[in-house]
């Protein structure tokens, strides 16, 4: 996947755990936490969800990396660039 | 072999049933009664519907609110809000001789209500919601302080303590005269700030939409299959017998059968230790069905939370019932888009206090009379405080803390279990975990977030 494939899949996921939030106003530098109001539970979605649809294995202490929609994708990048888009 | 096993098939173990099973994993639900539900359930009797143990449900924000529990949950479990449909109440009171305090869910009710009864508190009132807003539920550093002595160094008219305290009190405290003030402040917050509601099915609609989301996700859930032995090697579970002699394999179990209840299912000889006793505190109920709808007798209130002297004493009940005080409710005074009953029915519930020990030992003819004297007594009681409905009533129904026993397998018939809870879920056994009443969270939307954050925290991560 590129980058942008991993962008959108994200978007996707984040659609599914909190389908009444608006994303087309999501900026990508700033963290999910303020812009949408999630929590640690909706953190470990995020985590099981890619490992449901793609199975990739997130440790715990790299959950970190999900903080904003730029760190996710440079942190999935190396793990999804051999993942084909469905 | 199941990857997780949960015992019991009320709130919280469906929930959890639902995170573990969407996330693929082969789920297994025993629940050793022939219905689901445990404490909160449903039935049928004499051609009408009736919920149990729900009176309302808690944390009530409007649809599109992101914060809270109640939105949490319904994120974690994938439900739509419109799917449970909550009607918010009307309107509830607290009542003690010479006062009465009315709440909706616009906390600025109460607000204005304690401006109105004491005004000399109403800085202190507004100083406690500050308090209680910043208070940490996941930070548990003073979750078992005493919520009476928090509350006495804040407001200062010993009545208006007792009188925030009696809902809270009834609606889950374990702990005998007294809360933690951890769960004071969670129980403050869902009902005073967030608020009460109910879908208009009841109970019976959370509780299928959960079994249907579970069933269509893959999980198996078996009735009639109470677990009766968790065989222990090496410090693991390593299998499970049920009551009817069968034998299931996982790979862990979690358990909402309480705590005291789940180590005694252990075969290790796991000591049960004194300092952690069961719970003592039971209910007794009645439920009268009438030819009315209560607004049309004057009843417009959702709950009466009622307490006839000005201390209010939180403890087991020296008489079979307890009829110093207690909770009305009517399932009717919700704001629905439509009458709960087409014909024009009403029902009225009344929850009081209530002793295990007198009702254990009753049976077959004498326990039936004895519902029968303490359904009047509980009424008479109550109706001191509201409008009187008894020569309208059509049907009447009660439980006793026998029933909670028989539901939810609960010691003592402690409605809400046992005094101490294992807020991490966590037991002597590397694969074992408790979840629901024991483990900490109280109520629907509590129990709910039992099951999905132990599902969450011992078995997905």
């Amino acid at each position: 996947m590129t980058r942008d494939q991993i962008r959108d899949e994200v978007l996707d996921i984040l659609r599914d755990i909190a389908p009444d939030e608006d994303l087309s106003q999501l900026k990508d530098d700033q963290s999910f936490r303020e812009q949408l109001e999630l929590d640690s539970m909706d953190f470990l979605d995020i985590v099981m969800e890619l490992r449901k649809r793609h199975r990739i294995q997130i440790p715990e202490d790299d959950y970190m990396n999900l903080r904003s929609m730029d760190s996710t994708v440079a942190y999935l990048e190396p793990l999804m660039k051999d993942i084909e888009k469905v | 072999m199941y990857d997780t096993l949960i015992i019991g098939a009320g709130m919280s173990g469906l929930a959890a049933g639902i995170r573990l099973a969407y996330y693929d994993q082969r789920v297994c639900i025993c629940e050793r009664h022939w219905t689901i539900g445990g404490l909160n359930s449903f039935y049928r009797l004499r051609g009408r519907d009736y919920d149990v143990g729900l009176h309302a449900v808690t944390n009530v924000t409007p649809k599109g609110a992101k914060r809270g529990p109640l939105a949490r949950l319904l994120r974690q479990l994938r439900l739509s809000w419109d799917e449970l449909a909550i009607s918010p109440q009307l309107g509830s009171e607290i009542v003690f001789p010479g006062v009465r305090l009315s709440f909706n869910n616009d906390l600025e009710l109460l607000r204005e209500e304690i401006a109105r009864a004491f005004p000399a508190q109403r800085d202190n009132f507004q100083r406690l919601i500050e308090t209680v807003v910043d208070y940490d539920d996941l930070d548990e550093t003073h979750a078992a302080q005493s919520a009476r002595s928090r509350l006495g160094e804040i407001i200062t008219d010993p009545l208006l303590i007792e009188m925030l305290l009696c809902p809270l009190m009834f609606y889950g405290s374990a702990r005998e005269q007294d809360m933690d003030w951890g769960q004071f402040s969670i129980m403050f917050r869902s009902i005073f700030m967030e608020g009460l509601g109910r879908p208009h099915a009841g109970v019976r609609l959370i509780l299928k939409l959960l079994v249907r989301k579970f069933r269509a996700l893959g999980g198996e859930l078996r009735l009639r299959s109470g677990v009766e032995r968790l065989h222990v090697e090496n410090g693991r579970v390593v299998g499970v017998r049920l009551e009817n002699g069968q034998t299931l394999e996982a790979k862990r179990i979690l358990s909402s059968a309480g705590w005291l209840e789940t180590m005694r299912m252990c075969d290790d000889g796991q000591p049960v230790p004194a300092e952690r006793p069961p719970g003592r505190l039971s209910f007794c109920e009645t439920i009268a069905t009438l030819d009315v709808e209560p607004k049309r007798l004057g009843y417009d209130r959702t709950i009466t939370f009622f307490n006839d002297w000005d201390r209010f004493d939180w403890r087991q009940s020296q008489a079979p019932c307890d009829t110093r005080s207690g909770v009305v409710c009517s399932p009717n005074n919700f704001d629905y888009d439509e009458p709960l009953d087409k014909a024009g029915a009403g029902v009225m519930r009344i929850t009081a206090l209530a002793s295990h020990d007198y009702w254990r030992q009753l049976d077959g003819e004498s326990y039936r009379l004895e519902k029968l004297r303490w359904y009047d007594r509980v009424t008479d009681s109550a109706v001191r405080f509201i409008p009187d409905y008894r020569g309208r009533v059509v049907d009447t129904d009660m439980f006793t803390p026998k029933t909670i026993v028989r539901f939810t397998g609960h010691e003592n018939g402690a409605i809400y279990g046992a005094p101490q809870k294992q807020l991490d879920g966590r037991t002597h056994l590397e694969n074992l975990f408790v979840c629901g009443t024991d483990q900490g969270f109280i109520g629907i939307i509590g129990a709910v977030t039992s099951g999905i954050s132990m599902a969450n925290m011992h078995c997905l991560k």
